[in-house]
């Protein structure tokens, strides 16, 4: 996988859950540019605004907590966000980032999330599981995928995944 | 083993499993409503795009439908989705949709065990994240997204990482001022919104043997809560017997073996839960009743599949009854079944003569759907399962978590209230 290139968009809020990042009334939205204009709606009504193509969500700890809707990383992946970088995800948020195929759920430490700011440039290197602060000139390790998940990332997505005899 | 080690093992063909490891499981059940369907109908249009020919589904009988959440029709758009979700069941031949205003209907996951749609030892997987519920059933039960749903209508299983067990040993003989929705909200307190992230949460103990099918749904609803990938109950004589009276299906349960290995084991005694409130806005906010009385409230809300089962309306109908509400108050049994139940036994009667007003089967308002829904500012008392800023409304709003009967309390006094304060027990 190529090396991803984007600013950073920095929320340091714990449980940012799946009504702050597209509340109720739009999950009878299916059209997926229609739900981006929606994205964190509920902590930034701007935030779709705000990003550009290419660009990186970084947040506290549990985030997409709540509901199993999979309009949230549509939402996020159609304003333009290519990953979220957080201490922790929710389970269905992270499975459904990674098996819809719409953006990449990576798990960094606390000490790192630290040291990215709003606004930082990030390159981030999937396949050397590391991530290079182009603001700040630093470096720092995200943690590597489990073999199942880089697959499917590998992949596109569990649409394109052939499972090996199971 | 543990329970869910031992049903996720029998449904992916192995031996023995252990926490972490990684599967392809075979899926017995799964479910889809008005959101997640059009999702599900979505992501098969973009594989249909991008060259996959889909003609037909794994297999029609192990798949259920229902509308929920934005029915009767919020609006034209709800009813689109309908539509659509009608003309994809009849495609696929989908057998066991329940539609509204033609028969039996309701909440997805009261459905699933008021109708046993799914049953024990099985894997069930829905699209909706309180899926865990049914984990009440001694079954394996977890909510997935459209993308994973899809996947399992094609090809009938699914991957899951093996959890952790938590094992929750509830003691004691239960008060009559307590409901399971206290003892969870109290679990949710202590291990937090990520305490259970990833991993099962199961629940045993003489309060647990003590407690009705429905009520043992009320815990492992809320497990969800706790961000736990399921929640589960070994099968017993009560889960026999309800079933017994819905379905004459066969079954194989799987019970846990003696040296099943728990990653944390939690002991609560029932003698000391008082009836507890997640404050605004967090489930995980907890305190007891009686610390925030003189909580001015706008509302009440009954309903829901945490919180709108014939129990919880036989519960909140005790204190409701010959007394009047003070707040606006709404009720909206969670299925078409539990409504006709709840006319039988006189509760929607004491309902409306308490003032309240009666609403039929929704998702509704704990969703911030419709019917219901809480303005700039307004505060609610709910029996519901989440309090996220804008989780029932505008942003501003907020929600308070609590029993059927903590709520019927509130509504009465208009304040946050202990039952027993109204009761005098």
């Amino acid at each position: 996988m190529n090396k991803l290139k984007g600013k950073v968009h920095k929320y340091d809020r714990d449980n940012i859950d799946t009504d702050v990042i597209i509340p109720g009334p739009y999950l009878k939205i299916h059209d997926h540019k229609e739900l981006a204009k929606h994205a964190m709606e509920g902590i930034d009504p701007k935030f779709p605004e705000k990003v550009s193509q290419g660009d990186f969500l970084v947040t506290g700890g549990n985030f997409g907590c709540g509901s199993s809707r999979e309009h949230a990383p549509i939402a996020l992946s159609q304003t333009g966000i290519k990953a979220i970088l957080a201490p922790s995800f929710a389970r269905i948020f992270y499975r459904n980032a990674v098996d819809g195929g719409y953006l990449l759920p990576i798990e960094v430490d606390e000490a790192t999330f630290k040291k990215i700011f709003d606004g930082d440039e990030l390159e981030i290197d999937i396949a050397h599981n590391s991530i290079r602060n182009l603001t700040r000139n630093e470096q720092y390790a995200m943690k590597p995928f489990p073999e199942l998940v880089a697959k499917i990332v590998e992949a596109g997505g569990l649409m394109n995944f052939k499972p090996a005899s199971n | 083993m543990t329970l869910t080690e031992k049903i996720l093992a029998r449904a992916s063909g192995r031996e023995r499993l252990s926490p972490g490891d990684v599967v392809f499981s075979k899926v017995d059940r799964v479910m889809m409503h008005d959101v997640s369907g059009p999702g599900v109908i979505k992501v098969f249009s973009e594989w249909e795009k991008k060259g996959v020919k889909i003609d037909h589904i794994w297999d029609p009988d192990r798949v259920w439908v229902t509308e929920d959440h934005f029915v009767p029709a919020a609006d034209r758009v709800s009813a689109e989705n309908i539509i659509s979700l009608s003309n994809f069941t009849k495609k696929f031949g989908i057998k066991k949709h329940f539609k509204y205003g033609l028969g039996q209907y309701g909440i997805c996951h009261t459905l699933s065990h008021e109708e046993a749609m799914v049953l024990p030892g099985e894997v069930y997987v829905g699209g909706d994240s309180h899926t865990n519920t049914t984990g009440a059933m001694g079954a394996f039960a977890a909510g997935l997204g459209h993308t994973d749903i899809a996947y399992v209508l094609m090809n009938g299983e699914i991957w899951f990482k093996v959890p952790e067990t938590m094992m929750f040993r509830i003691e004691g003989n239960m008060p009559d001022y307590l409901m399971a929705k206290d003892i969870i909200l109290q679990i949710i307190g202590d291990i937090g919104t990520d305490g259970a992230n990833y991993r099962a949460m199961q629940f045993e103990g003489s309060v647990v043997e003590q407690l009705t099918m429905e009520e043992r749904l009320t815990l492992t609803n809320m497990t969800t809560e706790a961000g736990a990938k399921n929640g589960i109950i070994e099968p017993d004589e009560t889960t026999f017997a309800y079933l017994r009276e819905r379905t004459d299906a066969p079954y194989s349960p799987a019970h846990c073996d003696s040296d099943a290995e728990y990653s944390e084991v939690f002991t609560y005694e029932i003698e000391k839960i008082e009836p507890t409130v997640a404050k605004p806005f967090s489930p995980g906010n907890i305190t007891v009743a009686r610390e925030l009385q003189g909580t001015e409230l706008d509302k009440a809300y009954i309903g829901s599949c945490t919180g709108a089962k014939l129990e919880d309306l036989r519960e909140a109908a005790k204190v409701l009854k010959g007394r009047h509400v003070k707040i606006r108050t709404e009720v909206l049994p969670a299925a078409q079944s539990i409504y006709m139940k709840a006319l039988r036994e006189g509760l929607i009667a004491i309902f409306m003569e308490a003032g309240a007003v009666v609403g039929p089967p929704t998702c509704g308002a704990c969703c911030g759907a419709h019917m219901g829904v809480l303005g700039k500012g307004e505060v609610c008392v709910s029996t519901t399962n989440r309090n996220f800023p804008g989780r029932m409304g505008h942003v501003e709003s907020q929600t308070y978590l609590a029993s059927p009967m903590v709520v019927a309390a509130s509504a009465i006094t208009g304040k946050i209230t202990d039952p027993r304060d109204v009761t005098g027990n």
